[in-house]
């Protein structure tokens, strides 16, 4: 499949779009038309309509050169978005190997990875690399292997080392994320970085998902999908740069609505990795602007209906307050009240 | 929607290693690569010994970089249930096996400094991919292996011509000379992490030993399978399904289960990992608890059960499946 890569931004003048199909591949969160917290994994095995985001395990779309020139932007502004402590190497190896197969095997006409022993040879024709390197050698490669890699793939990286039952994060490149900090983050366990998820500690989600998890097996892994909202086609809504897109949520009027506010998935996958015993946490960010959504009439009414009857304390922390109402009452006039199908995919 | 990745493989090689240990090496059918693992990974090796299906734990000793396939080392054990005689006795070059994907229940602890080996017997298996990853990373590392005779010992030999006799010390019963547990433990540099595997016996004294001089739990590893001890049979009553299948003296529940055809989650199938805890809704005799995951609160309160080591004495049990 040849994607035809937009030029496009992030900040600024936020000329971020989606095409018709890359709408129809959205990874839409919600099977049903209300929304909990509860441990939402299964599979992540291809499945949806064809070009659907969930067809390769790791997903390249039509924004991939125009994220990566963010994430650069990002990381030059604050290098501390990528860190990896030092017990993490053989992780960042096996991180760098999955992320380079599985885009070589998703996407050959893009990608290509071509080994002979430990001799590797790594062509990402989107961006311009041509990389040859010694697997397992970090000096043949011009940084790390997984800053190298994840400057070449959508999505933040987070890889947590498994270790007295519990899991630490303990390295990541996280440039695209929800209000949330990997150098605050670094180095602590499970339950600590889910210390400020609401109402899902008393319903014990966190116990069951570490106790899954701590039982990932090399070859099965799982996914599971998480949502906020956004105003602007932002990918970097960092704490660190609070300052520049907090007050955005001021600025949501029932004239700019449907340009302005994006619903924000995030396409979580979870993988086993083979040498280290770690994991990695592919945390892949999907924005889709409320006039891109309401084209998909299914996606209209459930996601009004969501809204709407979301529990205060969910509103509260994903930070919808401000623009909610307003975003419900634009909704509400493409809601008709017919039922909606079963299931995320659109009919 | 349940994924299965088992893999299909036939036996390259069979080799007596040493007295009662046989070494064996799978491939995979379909000629794919094995995919490489983490030193102390195990898999499950499902086997068709005439009507019965059995599926055993086993410790993984091949170089983890090695896609060609992988190496068992099996003890034949005189009271075994019957899958250390099958493989021993009846498995050939060139039948044909299922084994999972590699899982890790007993890691080495990536910050380790050093990591403080130390085997009995067969236990040794788990170390031999150990320290093949670690020889490769260029990590310090130490063993201490204690086996019954010389010829009893599978690999020392081999190892201690691999990685020296400065780090690979042999202590052989037959000689009177046995691992001094105390004297090693005292005099290891901070950051040290000690790995355990053998009989449990050894296992529990060398542990005591260690936090006896005070070494933090977070730098103790042990692996230990343990194989459900027969019993008396009993009935298990399903809840959810309303069925009643027995489970024969011979058999855990989770065997019991399968060969009626019942899928339940499992996956070291020795009593350490928890995948297979079930809630238990009822029982009208003594739950007897094999496993080493349960907390002891847990075991004392009579509501969970780990169904593929532990059983009960008495007439049935009713299950949350």
């Amino acid at each position: 499949m040849n994607i035809n890569f937009k030029k496009e931004t992030f900040r600024d003048d936020y000329t971020f779009r989606n095409s018709p199909e890359a709408i129809r591949r959205f990874p839409f969160p919600f099977h049903e038309d209300k929304y909990m917290y509860s441990v939402n994994m299964e599979p992540h095995v291809p499945a949806g309509p064809a070009g659907h985001a969930y067809n390769n395990g790791i997903d390249v779309d039509e924004h991939f050169v125009s994220e990566m020139e963010d994430r650069a932007k990002v990381l030059k502004e604050d290098p501390l978005r990528y860190q990896a402590l030092p017990h993490m190497m053989t992780a960042q190896w096996d991180t760098l190997e999955l992320l380079m197969e599985q885009q070589a095997a998703g996407y050959p006409e893009h990608f290509s990875l071509t080994k002979d022993g430990d001799n590797w040879h790594w062509i990402n024709k989107p961006m311009g690399i041509d990389q040859k390197f010694v697997f397992g050698d970090a000096s043949t490669l011009p940084m790390e292997p997984l800053e190298f890699i994840t400057r070449q793939a959508q999505g933040d990286h987070v890889i947590v080392d498994q270790r007295d039952g519990n899991l630490w994060c303990d390295a990541g490149m996280v440039t695209t994320q929800a209000d949330w900090s990997l150098d605050f983050d670094i180095g602590m366990n499970f339950m600590e970085w889910h210390g400020p998820v609401p109402l899902a500690h008393n319903l014990g989600i966190f116990e069951r998902a570490l106790k899954f998890l701590l039982n990932l097996q090399q070859g099965k892994p799982v996914r599971r999908l998480n949502w906020t909202m956004t105003i602007n086609p932002r990918l970097d809504t960092s704490p660190e740069n609070y300052h520049k897109w907090g007050t955005d949520r001021a600025t949501v009027t029932p004239e700019n609505v449907g340009n302005k506010v994006h619903l924000r998935c995030e396409l979580q996958s979870l993988w086993r990795l083979p040498r280290s015993n770690a994991i990695l946490f592919v945390i892949r960010c999907y924005l889709i602007k409320m006039e891109e959504l309401v084209t998909v009439p299914k996606w209209a009414r459930r996601f009004h209906r969501v809204l709407r009857d979301l529990p205060p304390e969910l509103v509260d922390y994903k930070g919808l307050t401000r623009y909610r109402p307003t975003t419900v009452e634009w909704l509400s006039k493409y809601d008709d009240g017919k039922p909606t199908s079963p299931g995320i995919f659109p009919e | 929607m349940t994924l299965n990745t088992e893999m299909r493989v036939r036996v390259a090689d069979i080799k007596q290693v040493a007295d009662h240990v046989k070494r064996f090496r799978f491939e995979r059918v379909d000629g794919k690569p094995m995919p490489v693992f983490s030193g102390g990974a195990h898999v499950v090796v499902a086997m068709r010994d005439g009507a019965v299906l059995r599926r055993n734990p086993y410790s993984l000793m091949s170089s983890p970089e090695d896609k060609s396939g992988y190496e068992i080392s099996v003890l034949r054990v005189e009271n075994s249930r019957g899958g250390s005689h099958f493989l021993h006795d009846k498995l050939k070059k060139g039948d044909e096996l299922t084994v999972s994907q590699p899982v890790n229940l007993f890691p080495m602890d990536q910050r380790g400094r050093k990591h403080l080996f130390m085997a009995g017997g067969i236990g040794i298996t788990p170390f031999m991919a150990m320290m093949d990853q670690l020889s490769k990373t260029g990590e310090h590392f130490e063993l201490h292996y204690a086996v019954r005779t010389r010829t009893h010992g599978a690999y020392w030999k081999d190892l201690e011509q691999r990685y020296g006799k400065s780090r690979v010390k042999i202590y052989c019963d037959a000689e009177n000379l046995f691992i001094p547990a105390k004297a090693i433990l005292e005099n290891q540099p901070l950051g040290t992490h000690l790995y355990v595997c053998g009989p449990h016996g050894m296992i529990k004294g060398v542990l005591s030993t260690a936090r006896e001089q005070g070494w933090p739990s977070q730098n103790l590893h042990s692996e230990e399978f343990l194989a459900p001890p027969p019993g008396k049979p009993f009935n298990v009553k399903l809840a959810k399904t309303n069925k009643t299948i027995e489970v024969h003296s011979h058999q855990s529940i989770l065997e019991a289960l399968e060969a009626a055809g019942i899928d339940a989650p499992y996956l070291c199938r020795g009593g350490a990992c928890g995948q297979c805890e079930t809630n238990v809704v009822a029982c009208s005799g003594k739950l007897e608890h094999n496993d080493i995951f349960l907390e002891p609160e847990d075991k004392a309160s009579g509501k969970k059960i780990m169904i593929c080591v532990s059983r009960i004495s008495g007439p049935d049990i009713t299950l949350d499946l």
